[in-house]
């Protein structure tokens, strides 16, 4: 009984993918990739559609088999222990997830029961999940009424009522305008000031990545071409460039490693989808 | 408390008074206070997790239902037109062999459950639905199998009918339907349609994890409802139907379902443990179905 909360040894890196390989028919969508999450950090994974951010959160979040690697959180093992990991687990997934028939407050108690909150302790625990993405005044609205941003909060709120130990954010700020993003990043950045949680989050915004990431890895087709803290990938390319470090942006990075092929023009293969362009513009409309 | 200067980490670098709202943007982030947020619950095991799987659709479907209680009215019209036209007119036509008691008595309990089962074939395009938002990815990802999963949405689906059936016994009373008032069979009322709606909410969340698609499993719904209430007991006993019909009916769970609502609504004979064994078997078997294929809809 004990064994589902006894937290894995100190030293465990949050999230730990070696070799993970994934393929939808004849498209690899994740080719080999080696990640390490340390605990207490914040992790971005960069880059385009399809370049198999989504697929790899998948296998993480025990979405997906494991079809060849391993893939472990906190030790466990993704494919295996599928029950524990998602106890140490906070997902935000890309598209909308409240429930826009119930109140912010039911939206939040909902995930307070299907993690097994125990009823004494669960308007308590639900009022500070509230509290702190600050919905408390708004909790008793339909989240319909919402606008984007206080949707989003509100389902950071449905991740933190269990007390992850791993918050991951699949774009969490897709779609918002640029003031209701700042709140989001607020939001992720107080509650990781009290808890301590490692987040990792994807993003395609590398303005955001740069400001708000520890370390990033940019992710394009399936592998990670370069990985690092933000800063240090700007000097590194500036210094091969001979350019003024201020000047390089992660994107200049980016467009570095990954070569041509960014513009989509020749990777017809490749994400995009339209399901993953209808999602996107589904959680942009809101 | 807030006398002593606790060390907190994220309080160094808040603001002295940080103004309410979303001003904060250049002050930084403001200090939240969390207790319970550090501690992760006690998990809960094997069957009181699939209670309380069951017990938090539940509370969805009537928290819902209690925000907007639009589609109980309008899905009401369709029980009350069977039973006011078609019930009212067949009643005085006496085609139909009742086993001497008035046509509408005989349907009514055919009614209900159709209104139950109508609810829970709906499952299947919900469940597409939330897929295609991310509530269902959201809920798989959290410590929850997927039968326990299902078996929720399944009972869901079944609170939801009891509550359309509490409709339609009402509607029923009202047209003056000998129905019994007698709570330990009204109780057995609410288990019956609680079952045959889990079986058919698992119907239709199979074929939605087969199609994976809404405008599929739509027409699908669409083909199977009517066959399944024509090909059962509902509207005329199985003893006037032809052979190949009377072995559809057989095998159609809503016949048993309608067989026990009139045993218990009505006090006329009923096979009631073969239909209560019939029902949750067929639930059973749903379930089963429904979690294996729910796979596919997570991919």
């Amino acid at each position: 009984m004990t064994a589902d909360t006894t937290p894995a040894p100190k030293a465990e890196a949050a999230v730990r993918c070696t070799g993970l390989t994934y393929s939808f028919g004849a498209t690899r969508a994740v080719d080999g990739l080696d990640l390490t999450v340390e605990q207490g950090e914040v992790f971005g994974l960069l880059g385009p559609n399809g370049a198999g951010k989504t697929t790899a959160i998948r296998a993480i979040t025990t979405l997906l088999p494991v079809p060849a690697g391993m893939v472990s959180v906190f030790g466990l093992d993704c494919a295996r222990k599928k029950m524990q990991v998602r106890r140490l687990l906070g997902y935000v997934p890309q598209q909308l997830s409240a429930d826009s028939g119930l109140t912010g407050r039911e939206n939040v108690e909902l995930f307070a029961r299907v993690f097994d909150v125990p009823r004494a302790e669960r308007r308590a625990r639900v009022d500070e999940a509230l509290a702190a993405v600050d919905l408390s005044e708004a909790a008793g609205r339909l989240a319909g009424t919402y606008s984007g941003g206080m949707v989003r909060r509100l389902e950071l709120a449905q991740a933190l009522v269990s007390a992850p130990r791993l918050l991951i954010l699949d774009e969490p700020t897709i779609g918002l305008d640029p003031l209701a993003r700042a709140g989001v990043w607020d939001c992720i950045a107080q509650v990781r000031a009290a808890t301590g949680m490692s987040v990792l989050v994807t993003t395609h915004y590398m303005d955001e990545a740069d400001e708000h990431c520890a370390r990033v890895a940019l992710m394009h087709r399936g592998r990670i071409r370069a990985m690092g803290a933000p800063g240090d990938l700007r000097a590194e390319l500036a210094a091969q460039l001979d350019a003024d470090p201020a000047r390089v942006s992660l994107e200049d990075v980016f467009r570095h490693h990954a070569g041509a092929g960014l513009t989509g023009a020749d990777r017809p293969d490749e994400g995009g989808d339209f399901r993953d362009v209808r999602r996107s513009r589904a959680a942009a409309r809101r | 408390m807030s006398a002593a200067p606790v060390p907190q980490p994220a309080a160094e670098h808040a603001p002295p008074t940080a103004p309410a709202g979303g001003t904060a943007l250049l002050a930084g982030p403001r200090p939240v206070e969390l207790r319970l947020l550090l501690t992760p619950p006690p998990p809960r095991h094997a069957w009181r997790l699939v209670l309380a799987r069951m017990g938090a659709m539940c509370m969805v479907e009537l928290q819902k239902l209690r925000h907007d209680r639009t589609e109980l009215y309008t899905r009401a019209v369709q029980p009350a037109l069977w039973l006011l036209i078609f019930g009212e007119t067949f009643t005085r036509i006496r085609a139909i062999p009742t086993g001497g008691i008035p046509y509408l008595d005989f349907l009514a309990p055919g009614i209900i459950a159709q209104s139950a089962m109508f609810i829970a074939i709906f499952y299947g395009i919900m469940i597409i639905w939330e897929r295609d938002s991310g509530v269902l990815t959201k809920l798989l990802v959290t410590p929850t199998p997927r039968a326990a999963l299902v078996t929720g949405k399944a009972f869901a689906a079944g609170v939801k009918s009891v509550i359309q059936a509490l409709v339609v016994v009402v509607l029923a009373a009202l047209l003056g339907v000998a129905l019994t008032w007698n709570p330990l069979r009204l109780l057995g009322v609410a288990a019956v349609v609680v079952l045959g709606s889990a079986f058919f909410s698992c119907l239709s969340m199979s074929i939605a994890g087969i199609v994976l698609t809404r405008d599929r499993l739509m027409g699908i719904g669409q083909a199977i409802t009517m066959p399944l209430f024509f090909g059962s007991n509902a509207l005329y006993p199985v003893s006037v139907m032809p052979g190949w019909l009377q072995a559809i009916s057989k095998a159609n769970p809503l016949s048993y379902e309608v067989d026990a609502l009139r045993g218990l609504l009505l006090g006329i004979p009923a096979h009631l443990g073969a239909d209560f064994a019939v029902l949750v078997v067929a639930a059973a078997l749903g379930v089963t179905a429904a979690s294996l294929l729910l796979g596919r809809l997570a991919k």
